[in-house]
Order: structure tokens, then sequence, then C-alpha cells
């Protein structure tokens, strides 16, 4: 006889992948390193802070919020750390503790958690954040100080500034700075997404990582690329035109972290297509006729809310659907 | 170039612990019990008493009803009890139990048919008495697949894809007895009069290919198709489109494609028919699993208790936490070992641990792998959502009953939501509200 005291009987399938929640946050937050080592390089240990309180602001409020309204505590998941990063990269470097927390508290509690938390926000709560902050601080939201010199670890006093590639190429003028300058990263900016080489190489691993698939991020960029290409400006042809709207603003951040959020893109393979494409021709308009220089973000946030109209029409066809034959009038009038 | 499907999963497939071991003859036991549904349809009506005397072989159960498939003797012996047993679906059936002999008497009515002087209707008779069903699990009797296929059908597929992990029997039968297989696929020719008989191997059986080859007829009558290692390759709508590039018409059979899909060892079962008129009565059973000492492809005669198979394999390493009959992905739970070996039963697995992942609060970060790992192309986070939150309509709207429920966006679900129940649920919700109107 044998011992069958510790069975469990439970329904088909019996084995589950190792994939997790968890393991697929960390994997976003190591794809977001190489990033954050270029922003110290360029900005010094105030990216560093910057980050730190973010990300430890996101994590308290998720904190906070699980506790004060006894639900299951959802901090282990790292979602909110990823947030906090995500919040961080998008701000300029010199953004004030304070407003970061404020950021942060809006874009976790305000943007995910009352909207059901992981999963069934509609939007992507970084963005969202962000969104607030651009609303109501303008001015610490578009001071972009000056790349390589050394920043005030927590004052905003002294700050040098100077202009970032996306303000002359609104002006429809090629930046200063030379192409690869811009791919590196060398260049005014927001915190995080200055080095589209780095962002790249966090692309790459999520890739292979099997984190996120080629259809969103290649559809925005593409898009972007395309349009640009197309509706040059400038006196250096299209394709350094092309280059520099490619690898200037938020674009790389963007495509490759945010419009590629689970919660808030579509789940359909052709979606996610039209979403990315959505995103590129947004971004194009916004940067080319808007009153900002860069429309990444709002692209981001509407086509979040489109998402739901995207996956209705993008609802792929079962395996082994037929046509309904419509039935010819005569015999409807028969049957009647 | 190897043929597949779009979506599946690629799980570990955990089958070099038993696909390298020869199949193993376990001797009959003392007592088989044989449960009168081991098919897809109505039940058998015992057909014996208590006290006869039975031959190997004989038909001890039979029903009239068109979907059925009769019961034959796995030993010679003598009928002791026709009583309810418990058997793998969880409850108790009526079940013919059989005192052995020992002395394996064959039925002498039992001979060699001709195919060659028979018409389809004596073929697909003889089919039916000799009760063989679809080895592959779903059981679903074979001479009504073969009456309702033919004059619809123009291309017949034997499945070789054996895609569930851990499972070998199929594999095995391949590579120790593959002259059954191609014999059994020149007799589907011969039976559905098609030119061609698609033999569909996955690539993890490479080493089956030369020895399948060996017998493949010149006339070309039985071709090996090399098929890509994937789950659920080996479903009958997906093995059709690898194979066919035709779709099975939602809510429709395979003959509605002018296709059909015959297991293995269910080709093999029809070739040992032909050739010595012996019914189904023995079946081929991978015993894995991590909670198995010493894992084993086993030939047992059905009816055999499972109890018997275990025995047979070293017993466990540890008390089982899980007990499966068939595969891990769509294999049946089990809680009791006093069950008997049926006609479907491909594997037995035991694990240490449960293997299947479940978390206290489940949340879908809509990450969209169920998506494209669904085989039927369906929304499966969609339909579990709805399957206790929205209406019947919404069910319909996301297709619930298509699903064929292979497991496969249960198994990527990096939220471990539990989206097959879910799903089962929802189905069971469509099907209620499609039967009342």
């Amino acid at each position: 006889m044998y011992d069958l005291s510790q069975l469990k009987v439970s329904n088909s399938p019996h084995i589950r992948s190792e994939d997790n929640t968890r393991q697929i946050m960390l994997d976003v937050i190591i794809g977001l390193l190489p990033a954050l080592a270029m922003a110290l390089f360029i900005f010094g240990a105030r990216a560093i802070i910057s980050v730190c309180v973010s990300v430890v602001g996101c994590v308290f409020f998720e904190w906070l919020y699980c506790k004060l309204l006894k639900k299951p505590q959802t901090v282990g998941n790292l979602s909110a750390v990823v947030t906090g990063l995500l919040l961080a990269y998008t701000l300029p470097v010199t953004a004030p503790w304070w407003m970061i927390l404020i950021g942060d508290f809006f874009a976790i509690v305000v943007v995910k958690n009352l909207f059901g938390g992981i999963g069934k926000n509609f939007m992507n709560p970084a963005l969202g954040g962000r969104a607030f902050l651009m609303a109501s601080y303008a001015v610490y939201m578009t001071t972009w100080a000056k790349i390589r010199t050394a920043l005030p670890l927590f004052s905003n006093a002294d700050i040098v500034t100077a202009a970032t590639p996306l303000s002359s190429l609104k002006a429809g003028q090629l930046p200063e700075a030379s192409i690869l300058d811009a791919a590196l990263g060398m260049v005014g900016g927001s915190l995080g997404e200055i080095s589209a080489l780095a962002l790249l190489v966090g692309g790459l691993w999520l890739l292979w990582r099997r984190v996120i698939n080629l259809r969103i991020p290649v559809s925005f960029i593409g898009t972007v690329a395309v349009l640009t290409l197309i509706f040059h400006k400038g006196d250096a042809g299209a394709l350094t035109w092309m280059a520099y709207q490619v690898l200037s603003g938020g674009l790389m951040l963007g495509a490759i972290f945010m419009a590629t959020d689970y919660a808030s893109s579509p789940v359909t393979p052709n979606g996610q297509i039209i979403y990315g494409i959505g995103c590129g021709v947004l971004t194009v308009l916004i940067r080319y006729f808007g009153s900002y220089p860069e429309g990444v973000s709002y692209a981001i946030l509407i086509m979040n809310c489109c998402v739901f109209l995207i996956e209705k029409i993008s609802q792929p066809v079962k395996f082994g659907y037929v046509k309904p034959v419509k039935e010819p009038k005569e015999k409807k009038e028969a049957a009647k | 170039m190897a043929h597949t499907f779009k979506g599946g999963i690629h799980p570990d497939d955990k089958k070099s612990a038993t696909s390298g071991k020869a199949i193993e003859l376990l001797p009959a036991p003392a007592q088989v019990v044989l449960p009168m549904s081991m098919h897809i349809g109505r039940p058998c009506e015992p057909i014996v008493k208590v006290g006869d005397h039975v031959y190997l072989g004989q038909k001890i159960a039979d029903s009239q009803a068109p979907v059925s498939s009769p019961i034959h003797a796995s030993v010679s012996g003598t009928v002791v009890k026709i009583e309810p047993r418990p058997y793998s679906f969880g409850t108790e059936i009526m079940s013919v139990v059989i005192e052995n002999d020992f002395k394996d008497e064959p039925d002498p009515s039992l001979h060699p048919l001709d195919i060659d002087s028979m018409t389809s209707e004596e073929i697909v008779a003889a089919v039916r008495e000799a009760g063989i069903v679809g080895h592959g699990g779903a059981t679903f009797p074979t001479s009504v697949k073969i009456s309702s296929g033919l004059g619809k059908v123009d291309k017949v597929i034997i499945n070789g894809a054996e895609c569930e992990p851990y499972v070998t029997s199929d594999h095995r039968i391949m590579l120790e007895y593959p002259w059954e297989v191609v014999g059994g696929g020149k007799l589907l020719a011969k039976i559905f009069n098609v030119p061609e008989v698609m033999l569909g191997v996955e690539e993890n059986k490479q080493d089956a290919y030369p020895k399948l080859k060996e017998y493949l007829p010149e006339d070309g009558s039985v071709k090996l198709y090399p098929l890509k290692t994937k789950y659920p390759q080996g479903s009958e709508k997906h093995i059709i489109y690898a194979l066919t590039g035709r779709e099975v018409p939602s809510g429709k059979l395979p003959a509605d494609a002018g296709a059909a899909v015959f297991n293995t060892d269910t080709a093999a079962a029809i070739y040992r028919l032909f050739t010595t008129g012996m019914p189904a009565i023995r079946r081929i059973v991978t015993v894995s699993g991590s909670a198995i000492s010493n894992p084993k492809n086993l030939e047992c005669r059905i009816g055999t208790p499972v109890e018997n198979l275990i025995d047979a394999c070293g017993g466990f390493v540890e008390p089982p936490k899980k007990l499966i009959m068939g595969g891990p992905m769509m294999g049946m739970p089990q809680y009791r070992l006093d069950i008997p070996v049926m006609k479907g039963t491909n594997g037995f697995l035991a694990f240490c641990k449960d293997e299947c992942v479940t978390v206290e609060h489940p949340a879908c970060i809509r990450c969209g792998k169920c998506v494209g790992a669904c085989p039927m192309r369906l929304m499966p986070t969609y339909i579990y959502q709805c399957s206790d939150k929205g209406d019947v309509e919404d069910l319909e709207y996301y297709n619930a009953l298509d699903c064929i429920q292979c497991g496969a966006c249960t198994y990527v679900c990096p939220a471990k939501l539990p989206l097959m129940q879910g799903i089962l649920v929802a189905k069971q919700r469509v099907m209620d509200a499609r039967r009342k109107k």
C-alpha cells in the first residue's frame, strides 16, 4: 500500500511555466539599468538621488495604499519600483524631491491603485504622473541642466541650463550636438531618456528575456522614422533629420519601456501594431504642430485611452472561423 | 521543413526519463477490472454473467447506441463480479471483474481478416466489433470516425505528435513496432481509398524516423511528415492544419474539413486486428514523474490496476503530491491507485511536488501571453474574466466554446491565473444557456 495522504487533486494543466510577475518586473528593472548608468555619468550623483527618491516614494505609496485599505500587500511584485524608475527617467534631473513625491503619489495611488491596481490601470502610471507634474509645475518640468556640470545634490540654485535637441528640432533646425552625441546621450533632456543606445541595450535584454516583443517598439519607432523621413526639415537631408528625430527626446524610452507597458497596451498581436503606429503618428503630430517640443508621453497616454477600442477591432480571428452565410432574400421571405 | 501551426507553447518535454527505455511486458494481473465506459459515447451493458468463463479477446459488453464501443476480456478466466468500481473519472462505474486463469486462451472465433475481400460496411463493422477507439486519450470510437468520414475524407493522418510532456508510449511503439504503425496506415489508405496517408511525427522523436522509413511502402501510400515540437501539436485540429493547411470549421468535425486523424496506437490496433483478429486488449502506458522510482514504458492488459504499474516501477520515491492519468497538460488528476488502465490511458504520472504553482491573489497583468499561446486564437484572459462577472453574451463574443482545453494559456500565465478552471466554468455556462433556448 502506498501513502496517498498528501495528494492534491486539481484540474489540468498540472505544470506551469517558471515565469512570474515579479520576475518580469525584475527584468524590466534590469533593462532600465544601462540608462541609469548613463544618467550617472552625464548628470552625476544628482541623478541617483532623484531616482532613489522616486522609487522609495512609489514603493511607500503602494505599501501605504494596501495597508490603509486592508488589501493584500502588492509591494513584493516590484511593479511600484518599475513605476518609480520610469517616472524619474521622464523628469528633468533637477526636479525637486517634493515634486517627485507628488508625481509618485499621483502615479501609484490615482492612476494605478484607484483603478484596481496592477493590470487594471488604463494609463501608464509613470506617464500619468509625469503629465500631472507637467500641468502643475511647468517651469520645473522644462528646466534642462547643462550636461557634465556639477549639480547641487538637493537645491536648485546655480543650475546652468542648456537647450535640448528637441527645442531645436521644434524650430525646424538641426541641433548643435552630433548624431553620435544624440545617440550616446551627450545632450540635454530628461534624466533617463537621453541615451538612446543605453535604452536600446535594455530593450534587447527585454526582447531576449521575452518580456516584450518587437511589435510595439518597431511599429512606434518605425512610424516616427517614416513620417519624419517624408516630412523632413532642416538643410542636412532627410536621413539626418530622421536620425535626430528618432534619437532625441523620449522616443526610445517611450517605445521600449512605456508603450510596451502590459496593462495599458493591447493584448492582441494586431492591436499592438495599430497601437504602435498610433503612438508614432501622434508623436510626430505633437512634435510638429503641438505647443510642446516633445510628444511621446502624450501620444502614449492618448493611445492608452484607445486600447479597448483597438482590442475590439483587432480581436484575433478564431481558428476555424466560418463566415456566416447570408441567407438569400427569397428564402427569408419564404420563411415568413 | 517541419510542419506546424501558430501559437502554442514549448514546455520542457521531460521525455528523456522513459524515451530510451524499451517497452516492458507487465505480467497479466490476477484480476482485471473492465469499466463499461472506456470511450466517448453510451456506456456498454455487460453481456456475460457472474460465473461465466471467458476467453482472451471475447466480447463481454456492448451497446446498441450509434456512438459506443464494445469491451473485450483482456485475460481468459472467470467473471467473478459485476459491480460499480472506481475509475479514472473520479466516480464509480459498472465494471466487469475477471479472475485470470493465466492460460490466455484466445477466443476461438477470432481470426485474421482479409481487407481486400471486405466491403467498407464490413470493415467498419469489424473495427467496431474489435472495440477500437482513439488511443490518444479522447477515446472516440474509431468505427464511427471511419463511417462518418467515408466519402468525405481525402486526407488521412496518423498522429504521432505525442506533444504531452513525459508521455513516450507512442514514441516507443514507433521505435519498436514501426511495421504495425505503417501497416495500420496502409490499411487506412485502403479503407478510405486515398492515395496517401500522412504520418506526422514531432521532431523530438527523430530516432523513430529511420525505423518508420524502413517500412514505408514504395507506392507512397504512407508518407512520413516531420512536425515541429510544440504543444499542442497533437491536437486533432492542429495536426490537420499543420499537414494540410485546412482549418476544421468551428463546432464541426474533422470530416467536415475532409480529414480524419488516427493515433499511432490506434493505427497499430487496426493492423493487429486485421493480421491477428485480436481486439483492443492491451495498452502501452508510460509511468513517469518525479515520484516514480524507476520510470518505464509498460505494456499491460486493459483493466490492470494502476497499483500494479507503480509496483513494476519500484514504487514511489516519496509519498506523491499529485497523480495524473495521462499527460501533465490535459491528464485527469487521481486520488487512488485501485483504478484500472483503460483504452485511452497513455501515461500515468506521479509528482513529488505540486508543480502547478498557485498564488493567493492572482491579478492579470495583461501581458497577452495567453493570447499568443492560444492555438485556437482566442483571448483566454477575457473569457476568464467574463466567466464569473460577464454575461453569457460576452462569453459567446469571446468564443468560449471554441476552447479545446489544451491548457497552454494557463501554462504560460506569469500571474498564475487559474485560466483553464475559469474557462471550464464559462463553457458550462454557455452550454447551459444554449440548452435553455
